[in-house]
């Protein structure tokens, strides 16, 4: 079986190449070699629709699906964490009224899913996804559980360091981005061949949460911050906001 | 400021991304409602059974809809956006309306377990405008990849991630 200090060596091999974005051709992680495209991406001038996001609104989200600690009759297990932040588009204005949504693995490691049969326990009181809308300003707020790492069949003894998977959309169909919000410090960093995929480190440090006293609430939650950029918009500020 | 990088959504999205009918923009009921359809399929050919496919069009009339609703369909007002994961054999279906407009393709968005990052692409509608800038400066046989297949009651359309006939994925100027 391969090991880590193979998946290691593999990592080592492609480690500080350029790019902002994850290499999709990116052997370590052994899922993406029959699912990456082998051919460039052609560039097109985005055009009608893909000028636009779609629209989400109260319609669509309730205000208690941004807390991921009140779904069930008793409280999770774990560290209660708010992780708050703004999404912002490539030029640093707020990305507003616009779905967030997230899902996770619970305090011990294990997701609320039929695939994960990881032995470590489920929580009754933890599901693990959330939702919600963005402020005018790009705020989004969650209060869930810290996850924790857990173990994949990438390679033997593969660990993921603890992540929060965030879906988002900006004010143009071309900004769509799902990505992993990691913590500060995991001892798994150097090992994972999904976040090193992203083999420029400092494009890598954009996914990283930032500790914030601020956000703790007393005696009764933890804080983290994380802005998300998206890529730019192609449409200016002053554009009238009328779709064609 | 340095955008964040796209991640996989790995294999446990079904948590947090599928939702009771996502993948029906438009009842199947609807008279005027079509079926688009196909698989998602790897580099040997096999279906992604953990693939989540978006589409995002504009209405019959061409234009861009900017109604809420996707997540709590109504029943009646169409707007435009859609998701659905996958079968166990790469396939999946969105009932809906054709786009109608200059330009008339369903913007589809990409993600899988494996897939390192989000793919964009285009599905047209058969027998697009051959004067259209974009596809008419593809070769043949890649153009092929981005064109619905007609079919009875709606459109085909296979998404292929790798290996021959690779669908053509774009990248935004």
């Amino acid at each position: 079986m391969t090991t880590q200090a193979d998946i290691s060596a593999e990592i080592a091999a492609l480690a500080g190449q350029p790019g902002e974005q994850p290499r999709k051709d990116y052997p370590p992680y052994r899922s993406s070699v029959l699912r990456h495209p082998a051919q460039e991406p052609v560039l097109a001038d985005p055009e009608g629709v893909e000028l636009w996001a779609p629209a989400f609104g109260h319609r669509d989200v309730d205000d208690a699906e941004a807390n991921l600690t009140n779904r069930h009759p008793g409280e999770p297990i774990g560290e209660r964490m708010v992780v708050t932040g703004r999404v912002l588009d490539g030029q640093g204005r707020p990305v507003a009224h616009q779905l967030v949504e997230i899902w996770q693995a619970n305090a011990a490691g294990r997701y609320w899913h039929q695939r994960d049969q990881h032995p470590a326990p489920l929580d009754p009181n933890f599901t693990g996804a959330g939702r919600c809308l963005t402020a005018a300003d790009g705020t989004y707020r969650f209060l869930t559980i810290k996850p924790g790492p857990y173990p994949w069949r990438n390679h033997g003894n593969a660990w993921r360091p603890a992540h929060i998977h965030f879906s988002l959309f900006g004010t143009d169909f071309t900004q769509r981005l799902v990505t992993q919000m990691y913590f500060p410090g995991d001892p798994l960093f150097d090992l994972d061949p999904i976040y090193q995929s992203i083999t420029d480190p400092q494009a890598r440090n954009a996914l990283l949460a930032a500790y914030d006293h601020e956000v703790t609430a007393p005696e009764y939650s933890t804080g983290y911050r994380w802005d998300i950029v998206l890529t730019g918009s192609h449409r200016t500020p002053f554009e009238p906001g009328e779709a064609p | 400021m340095i955008p964040a990088p796209g991640q996989t959504v790995g294999p446990f999205f079904h948590l947090g991304l599928p939702y009771a009918g996502g993948n029906e923009l438009v009842p199947p009921a609807d008279p005027a409602a079509i079926r688009l359809g196909g698989r998602v399929l790897d580099g040997d050919g096999h279906g992604v059974p953990d693939a989540l496919i978006e589409i995002w069009q504009a209405g019959p009339d061409g234009k861009v809809v900017r109604e809420p609703g996707s997540l709590r369909r109504d029943g009646w007002t169409f707007t435009g956006w859609g998701r659905t994961a996958t079968e166990a054999d790469g396939s999946y279906w969105f009932s809906t309306y054709a786009p109608g407009g200059p330009v008339p393709f369903f913007a589809v968005t990409v993600f899988a377990r494996g897939l390192l990052d989000r793919l964009f692409t285009r599905a047209y509608l058969p027998d697009p405008d051959p004067a259209d800038p974009f596809l008419a400066a593809l070769p043949p046989a890649r153009r092929a990849t981005l064109i619905c297949a007609p079919q009875p009651r709606g459109l085909h359309f296979d998404i292929r991630l790798q290996g021959d006939d690779e669908t053509v994925f774009l990248a935004y100027r």
